[in-house]
C-alpha cells in the first residue's frame, strides 16, 4: 500500500471529521476523544511490536504481556495505595515478560510464535488463578490540560486535555520514530532486523541488541496494561485485554513498521470503533451489540487482507540468528 | 565422506537420526514430554502449597476424582473427546506448517451448526446423526478455510487471523443463540434441544463420541504417514519450494490443511453438542483452543500421541471441580500447570538439562509473516 | 622479495572443530605487509573457516594468531577491525534496504551524541571512494546496485575502518572475466601501498596471476606453500586434490538427433518485476549438451525457472519433443520428459528432513508404482531407493537417513539420481556441481555425459566457465537476459567468451 493511498485516506478522514464537527461540535469532539483514548493501548502495543520486529523478533505475546501488567498494575496500585507505584509495577512486569520472551526467542532460539503463545497462555492462567475480588484503586488517574493549545477548536480538547497515559502513547510513537531513523541505536537495530549477518560482521552484537530491545519493549506493553487497568477500565477482570495485543500487530503491519504510520493506523482504528459505538448509542441503525463487538476483529482481518504481501516486513524477522 | 565446510552447512537444529547407531542415541523421544509434565506438576505443587494445601493430597484428590470411579472416568472421557479433536486440529495444521490458534472458534461453529442441524430437521435416526456430525464438520471447516484462504492467497499470517476469527466466532454464536436460533419462550440464550435421533449415544459409561475421536486420531496417524495426501501436507510444511517442484500445489494444500483442521475442531464441537449438552449454549470456556495447542506440542505433532496427551489434560480438567470443592484450590491451577507444561515442552530447557550438548529437534512453525 | 618486510599477520597451528567435523587442523601461515597471499583449496577445504577465525567470527580451539608480532585473542569482528583486519565476504554482508553510506558506516557511525551524523558520513564515504578509485553513488540503495558495484561497497567498508590486512573471500565468484581483471588490478594496487591481502579462491588462473605466495589447503590442513614461479595449474590442482585430476572431461563427439527443446522469443521477469529474460531463443537436440555460459545474475536462473514451469513467462514457442510446454506447471513439464537439477537444491530440490528414499521419489510419489488410491507403497519406494543409491554411489548410512546429514556432493547426487532415473528426454542442469567436492564433480560430469550419450538433450547452465567449456558441445553466452552468441564448443575462444559474458559486442573475426 503505497504512501499515496495512506495520505489520501488521512486527508479524506480529516475532512470528514471537520464536516461533522461543523454539524455537531460536541458529539464529534466526544467521538474523536473517545477514539483517541481507545487507541492508546493499541498505539503502545504497536510500538512494542515495532521495536521487536524491527530487531527481527516476532512478538505474539504482547497480549499476555499487557494482561499480566494490567493485573500487576491494578493490584499493585490497590495494595500500595499509589497509582504511580502501580504504573511502575505494571511497566516492570511488562519488562520481565519481555525478558522472558527475549530469553526464549533470542537466547534459546525457540520458535518465536510458540514462545509468544506460551507467554499468552501463562498470563491467562496466572491472572485467572491469582485473581481476587474486592480490590479498588486508590484514586483516578490525573489528567493534564495544556493551556492555550487546549482551547483550539476540536484539536484542542482532543489532543491537549488528556490523561497522562495518552500523552505518553503519542510521545512514545514520535520518540520511537526519531530513535529508529535518526540515531545510531536505530540504524543498528534496523540492520539487525534486516540482515543480522551484516551487523555481526560489522561488530554489532546481534543477540545482545535483540535481547535488550525485546525486554525494554516489554515495558511499553506494561504501560499499555497499566493504562487499561488504571485508567480505561478502572479495575481488573479476566480477559481485560480482549485481543488488543493482536490487533496491535495488525496495526503495526498496516503502519508498515513505522511508528508514525502505526500511530495513524491506531487512531483510524479508534475512529471506527468510536463511530460504531456512537451509531449504536444513537440507535440510528439496529446493530446487535455482538456485531459492534466484532468490528475491530473483522476490521483487522479485512485490513490485513488488503495490505498483506504489499508491505515488506524487516527481512530477517522471525528467524533466530545463527552464525554460519 | 568428504569434509564438510561448516561455513556452507546450515547450522540449524537437526533431528538426531534414530537409525544412526550409538548408545546415547537410544533415548526415546517421549522423555522430554514426560519430564516436562512432571516438572510442571512440581511447580504447580508449589503454587498449591502456597495456598496452604498439601500438594500431594491435592493431586490425589484430582486424580482419584477423575479416574477412580466409573462416573469419574466417564467425565474424563467426555472432557477428553473435544481435546483429542482440537489437538488433532492443531497437529494437522502444524504438519502443513501452519499454526492454527483458531480451534476454539472452529469448534464453536461446529457446535452451533450441529445443534441447528439437530433441532431443525426431522430425519430417520441412522441418517440424522451422521448428517449433524457432517454439518458440524463443514461449519468448522468453512471457518478454518477463511484463515486458510487468507494465508494461501493473500499471505496473511494465520496466527493473527485465527485469533481474530476466534473472537468473531464467540460474538457470532452469542448473537445466533440469542436471536435467530434462540429457543423460544424462555429467557436464556440457547438453541432448542436436538432431536432424539441426532443424539450421540453412550455405550455403557463410554461416550460414543470418545470412540469416534480415537478412531479419527488413528485415521490421521495413518493418513499422515502412509498416504499421498499426508505426503503433500508434510512436504508443504517442511519445504514449500521443494513441494512446488514436486508438483504439489502449495496454496491448495494450505487451504485444505486449514479446512481439515477446522473440520476436526468443528467435529469436536459437534460431538460436544450431540453427545453431551444436547443444545448450544454459549459458555465461558475459552480454554479448549489453547489446550489444543498444548496437546499438539506435547504430542510433538504426532496424531496418535494426541490421545495420551488429551487424556492427561482431560483428567486434569475433569478433576478440577472436585479439587476446588475439597480443597478450595481454584480450578485455574490446572491452566497454570498446563501452561508450564507447554513451556517446558517447547523451550529447550528440559532438553538442555538432560542431554547437554546434543541438539534436540524443536517444533518450528514461524516462517515470518506467512509469505 | 618478501624477506625484508614485516610480518603483518601470522597464524600458528590453528585448529577449529565443529560437531562431527574438523574444519581446520593445525594450520599455519604468514603474510607480510604488501604481500598477496592466495589461499587455495576446493569447496570444503577449510579456507572460509580459517579466515573467519582471523576475522574473529570464530574462536580457534587451538593455536594462536599474531598481528604485527603480537599474540591476540579475538573475541569478535570488532576486535579484528580494531586491529586493522578487514573482510570482504563471499556472500556480501550488506543490508539491502540501506544506502551505500549507511552500509559502510554501520558499526562505526559518525555521531553527535546519540544521533547519526549522516552528512559527515556521506562526505566521508564519497571521499574514500574517490581516493581508492571505486566509483559509487553514496545515496543509492544497495539492493538497486549491480553485483560488481555491491562488492565495491564491501571493500569500502573495510577501507573505511582503515584495514591494512584485507581478506577477500572468493571475490571473483560473481564477476565477469573483465570485472575480475579490474578487481585483480585493484588488489595489486592495495598491495603496492602496503596493505596485506589474503585472497581466497579456488580458481587456479587467478592465483597464478597475482599471488606472491600460495598456501594450499586440503581437508582442513595446510598441505603446501609455494609461489607462482615454482608451480603451474596442474601442480596446484594436484596439491588441492591429492591426486591427478582430470582437468578436462573425456567425451566422444556428439551424435545429435532431433530437436528436443525449441524455444523462440522467451521473456520473463525477475522477482521484483524487472525484465530478466529478453526474447531468448535456443534449440537443444537429442544427444548434445548446450551449455549456457554467463556470470550469475544475467537471467539464467529465471530462464531455467521459466522452462521448468516455476516462473511465468511469455514466448512465441516453447516445445519439448514437439509438445507445447509454455505455461505448464512443473508437474506437467516433468511429465513431458524433462528432468531438472535445480540451482538451489536445498530450497527447490530436496526436503532436508525427509529420508534419502523419500527425496528420490519426490517427483513420483503419487505415480502408480508408488501409490494406489492415495495410499503409498513404501516397499516399492524403498526398493527404488536401494537401487539408485547403489547406481549413483550415494554415500549414506542407509536409504532412510535424512538427507540433511549428507554432504553437499551426496545431496546433489540424490537430486541427479532422481532426475536421471526417470530417463528424461531433456535434462536441465543448473549449477550442477556447486558446493560439491572434486570426486563427486567428476562423477556428476560423467553421468551428464552418459545421459547425453544415451540420447538425452542436455541444457547446462553454469557460472563455472571451465565446466561449460569442458562439458558442452555447443555454447550459448547469456548477458543481460539475452543470448548474445551461440557457437560450437570445439575451438571456442575463452577470451572471446569472457568478453561476450561482459556484454562487449565482439565483431566476427
Amino acid at each position: 500500500m503505497s504512501a499515496k493511498w495512506a495520505y489520501a485516506l488521512a486527508i479524506l478522514i480529516s475532512v470528514t471529521i471537520v464536516i461533522f464537527y461543523v454539524l455537531d461540535p460536541t458529539k464529534t469532539t466526544s467521538v474523536v476523544s473517545f477514539s483517541l483514548r481507545y487507541a492508546v493501548p493499541l498505539i503502545l502495543a504497536a510500538m512494542v511490536g515495532i521495536m521487536c520486529e524491527r530487531s527481527g523478533v516476532i512478538n505474539i505475546g504482547i497480549e499476555g504481556q499487557m494482561l499480566m501488567s494490567a493485573f500487576a498494575g491494578f493490584f499493585g496500585a490497590a495494595l500500595t495505595g499509589s497509582l504511580l507505584l502501580g504504573t511502575m509495577i505494571g511497566v516492570g512486569t511488562g519488562m520481565i515478560m519481555g525478558a522472558m520472551l527475549a530469553t526464549g526467542a533470542v537466547t534459546w532460539k525457540m520458535d518465536q510464535i510458540i514462545a509468544g503463545t506460551i507467554i499468552n497462555i501463562l498470563a491467562a492462567g496466572l491472572t485467572s488463578f491469582f485473581y481476587a475480588q474486592g480490590f479498588t484503586l486508590p484514586g483516578i488517574t490525573p489528567t493534564l490540560r495544556i493551556p492555550v493549545l487546549a482551547d483550539i477548536p476540536l484539536i484542542g480538547p482532543v489532543f491537549f486535555d488528556n490523561g497522562l497515559f495518552t500523552y505518553a502513547a503519542i510521545v512514545s510513537a514520535l520518540l520511537l520514530w526519531v530513535l529508529l531513523f535518526k540515531t545510531v541505536w536505530g540504524l543498528r537495530t534496523r540492520s539487525v532486523g534486516e540482515k543480522p549477518s551484516a551487523s555481526d560482521t560489522s561488530g554489532i552484537g546481534v543477540q545482545k541488541m535483540r535481547f535488550w530491545n525485546v525486554t525494554i519493549a516489554g515495558g511499553l506493553a506494561g504501560l499499555a496494561g497499566a493504562y487499561l487497568a488504571l485508567e480505561a477500565a478502572g479495575t481488573f477482570e479476566r480477559g481485560l485485554t480482549a485481543g488488543r495485543g493482536f490487533t496491535a500487530l495488525a496495526i503495526m503491519i498496516f503502519g508498515a513498521w513505522n511508528p508514525i504510520g502505526a500511530l495513524a493506523a491506531a487512531i483510524f482504528f479508534g475512529l471506527t470503533q468510536g463511530v460504531a459505538s456512537q451509531l449504536q448509542t444513537d440507535a440510528v441503525v439496529d446493530i446487535p451489540p455482538q456485531f459492534v463487538n466484532m468490528l475491530p476483529y473483522v476490521l483487522t482481518i479485512v485490513l490485513l487482507a488488503i495490505v498483506s504481501g504489499r508491505i515488506k516486513p524487516p527481512a530477517a524477522v522471525g528467524r533466530p540468528y545463527e552464525k554460519d | 565422506m568428504s569434509t564438510i565446510d561448516p561455513a556452507q552447512t546450515d547450522l540449524g537444529i537437526t533431528d538426531p537420526d534414530p537409525r544412526r547407531s550409538g548408545p546415547l542415541d537410544r533415548v526415546p523421544a517421549i522423555v522430554i514430554p514426560v519430564v516436562s509434565v512432571l516438572l510442571a506438576f512440581a511447580m504447580g505443587g508449589i503454587l498449591i502449597w502456597l495456598q496452604g494445601v498439601n500438594p500431594l493430597f491435592a493431586y490425589q484428590v484430582l486424580f482419584r476424582d477423575a479416574l477412580g470411579s466409573v462416573d469419574g472416568l466417564e467425565r474424563t472421557m467426555e472432557k477428553s473427546t473435544p481435546l483429542i479433536l482440537t489437538g488433532l486440529a492443531v497437529v494437522v495444521g502444524l504438519r502443513a506448517g501452519l499454526f492454527n490458534i483458531g480451534a476454539q472458534g472452529q469448534l464453536l461453529m461446529g457446535a452451533i451448526g450441529a445443534a441447528w442441524a439437530g433441532y431443525n430437521f426431522t430425519l430417520p435416526p441412522l441418517v440424522h446423526l451422521p448428517f449433524c456430525l457432517i454439518f458440524g464438520i463443514l461449519c468448522g471447516a468453512a471457518w478454518g478455510s477463511i484463515a486458510g484462504a487468507l494465508r494461501a492467497y493473500r499471505s496473511v499470517s494465520e496466527v493473527i487471523t485465527t485469533i481474530m476469527l476466534n473472537s468473531i466466532a464467540i460474538a457470532l454464536v452469542d448473537y445466533l443463540a440469542s436471536r435467530p436460533l434462540k429457543e423460544p419462550d424462555q429467557p436464556l440464550s440457547r438453541t432448542p434441544l436436538i432431536a432424539e435421533s441426532a443424539a450421540l449415544p453412550y455405550i455403557g459409561p463410554i461416550p460414543s463420541g470418545f470412540i469416534l475421536a480415537l478412531v479419527v486420531a488413528v485415521f490421521f496417524g495413518w493418513l499422515l504417514v502412509r498416504t499421498t495426501q499426508g505426503f503433500r501436507f508434510n512436504t508443504v510444511g517442511m519445504n514449500p519450494g521443494a513441494a512446488r517442484y514436486a508438483g504439489i500445489s502449495v496454496k491448495g494444500t494450505i487451504l485444505l490443511a486449514m479446512a481439515v483442521s477446522g473440520g476436526l475442531a468443528g467435529l469436536g464441537g459437534a460431538v460436544e453438542t450431540l453427545g453431551i449438552t444436547g443444545r448450544f449454549e454459549p459458555a465461558f470456556n475459552i480454554g479448549l483452543g489453547f489446550d489444543g495447542i498444548t496437546i499438539a506440542l506435547l504430542a510433538r505433532a504426532n496424531p496418535l500421541a494426541t490421545i495420551p496427551a488429551a487424556l492427561l489434560v482431560g483428567t486434569l480438567r475433569a478433576g478440577s471441580s472436585s479439587l476446588q470443592f475439597q480443597t478450595g484450590i481454584e480450578p485455574e491451577v490446572v491452566s497454570v500447570i498446563l501452561a508450564l507444561t507447554l513451556l517446558f515442552v517447547s523451550a529447550p530447557i528440559v532438553g538442555k538439562l538432560l542431554f547437554r550438548n546434543r541438539s534436540i529437534k524443536q517444533t518450528t512453525v514461524t516462517k515470518g509473516w506467512g509469505a | 622479495m618478501t624477506s625484508t618486510r614485516d610480518v603483518a599477520l601470522e597464524a600458528r597451528g590453528l585448529t577449529k572443530r565443529f560437531p562431527g567435523v574438523v574444519a581446520n587442523a593445525d594450520v599455519s601461515l604468514k603474510v607480510h605487509s604488501g604481500e598477496i597471499l592466495a589461499l587455495l583449496g576446493e569447496n570444503g577445504a577449510g579456507k572460509s573457516t580459517l579466515v573467519k577465525m582471523i576475522y574473529g567470527l570464530y574462536e580457534p580451539d587451538e593455536g594462536e594468531i599474531l598481528i604485527k608480532g603480537e599474540a591476540v585473542r579475538l573475541k569478535g569482528p570488532r576486535d579484528a577491525i580494531r586491529r586493522g583486519i578487514g573482510m570482504v565476504h563471499q556472500h556480501f554482508q550488506l543490508v539491502p534496504v540501506f544506502t551505500v553510506a549507511e552500509n559502510v558506516i554501520l558499526g562505526d557511525e559518525p555521531h553527535r551524541g546519540p544521533f547519526v551524523n549522516m552528512r559527515k558520513a556521506r562526505a566521508e564515504v564519497a571521499r574514500l571512494a574517490e581516493e581508492f578509485g571505486l566509483q559509487l553513488d553514496v545515496d543509492a540503495k544497495v539492493e538497486d546496485l549491480p553485483v560488481g558495484t555491491q562488492q565495491r561497497v564491501e571493500i569500502l567498508k573495510a577501507l573505511y575502518r582503515k584495514a591494512d590486512i584485507l581478506i577477500l573471500d572468493e571475490p571473483t565468484a560473481v564477476l565477469t572475466p573483465q570485472e575480475t581483471d579490474d578487481l585483480l588490478g585493484v588488489i595489486k594496487g592495495f598491495a603496492g601501498s602496503g596493505v596485506s591481502v589474503i585472497f581466497i579462491t579456488h580458481k587456479l588462473r587467478e592465483v597464478l596471476a597475482i599471488a606472491d605466495t600460495i598456501e594450499v589447503l586440503r581437508g582442513g590442513r595446510a598441505v603446501g606453500t609455494t609461489t607462482p614461479s615454482e608451480t603451474d595449474a596442474a601442480g596446484l590442482a594436484q596439491m588441492m586434490v591429492g591426486r591427478s585430476v582430470l582437468l578436462t572431461v573425456d567425451k566422444s563427439p556428439a551424435q545429435t538427433g532431433d530437436v528436443v527443446l525449441d524455444v523462440v522469443d522467451l521473456s520473463a521477469a525477475d522477482d521484483i518485476g524487472l525484465p530478466a529474460v529478453r526474447d531468448v531463443s535456443l534449440q537443444v537436440r537429442a544427444g548434445e549438451i548446450l551449455g549456457i555460459a554467463g556470470v550469475e545474475g544475467n537471467g539464467q536462473r529465471e530462464l531455467v525457472q521459466a522452462l521448468t514451469g516455476l516462473r511465468p513467462c511469455r514466448a512465441r514457442t516453447v516445445t519439448v519433443q514437439g509438445q507445447d510446454a509454455l505455461g505448464k506447471s512443473p508437474r506437467a513439464v516433468h511429465a513431458m520428459g524433462v528432468g531438472h537439477v535445480p540451482e538451489d537444491r536445498e530450497a527447490d530440490g530436496l526436503v532436508g528432513a525427509y529420508s534419502v528414499a523419500d527425496n528420490l521419489v519426490l517427483d513420483r510419489y503419487s505415480d502408480p508404482e508408488f501409490a494406489r488410491f492415495g495410499v503409498r507403497d513404501l516397499k516399492a519406494v524403498s526398493a527404488l531407493a536401494q537401487d539408485l543409491v547403489g547406481q549413483f554411489d550415494i554415500r549414506t548410512p542407509s536409504a532412510d537417513t535424512t538427507v540433511q546429514s549428507l554432504s553437499g556432493g551426496n545431496k546433489q547426487k540424490v537430486v541427479i539420481a532422481r532426475e536421471l532415473a526417470a530417463e528424461p528426454a531433456l535434462l536441465i542442469a543448473a549449477q550442477p556441481t556447486r558446493g560439491v567436492d572434486v570426486g563427486s564433480i567428476e562423477f556428476i560430469h560423467s553421468r551428464i555425459i552418459a545421459a547425453r550419450d544415451r540420447g538425452a538433450a542436455v541444457l547446462l547452465v553454469s557460472a563455472e566457465l571451465d565446466e561449460v567449456l569442458g562439458l558442452s558441445d555447443r555454447i550459448a553466452v547469456m548477458y543481460d537476459g539475452r543470448i548474445v552468441e551461440t557457437m560450437p564448443a570445439e575451438g571456442a575462444d575463452r577470451a572471446r567468451i569472457g568478453l561476450l559474458m561482459a556484454g562487449h559486442a565482439v565483431s566476427e573475426t
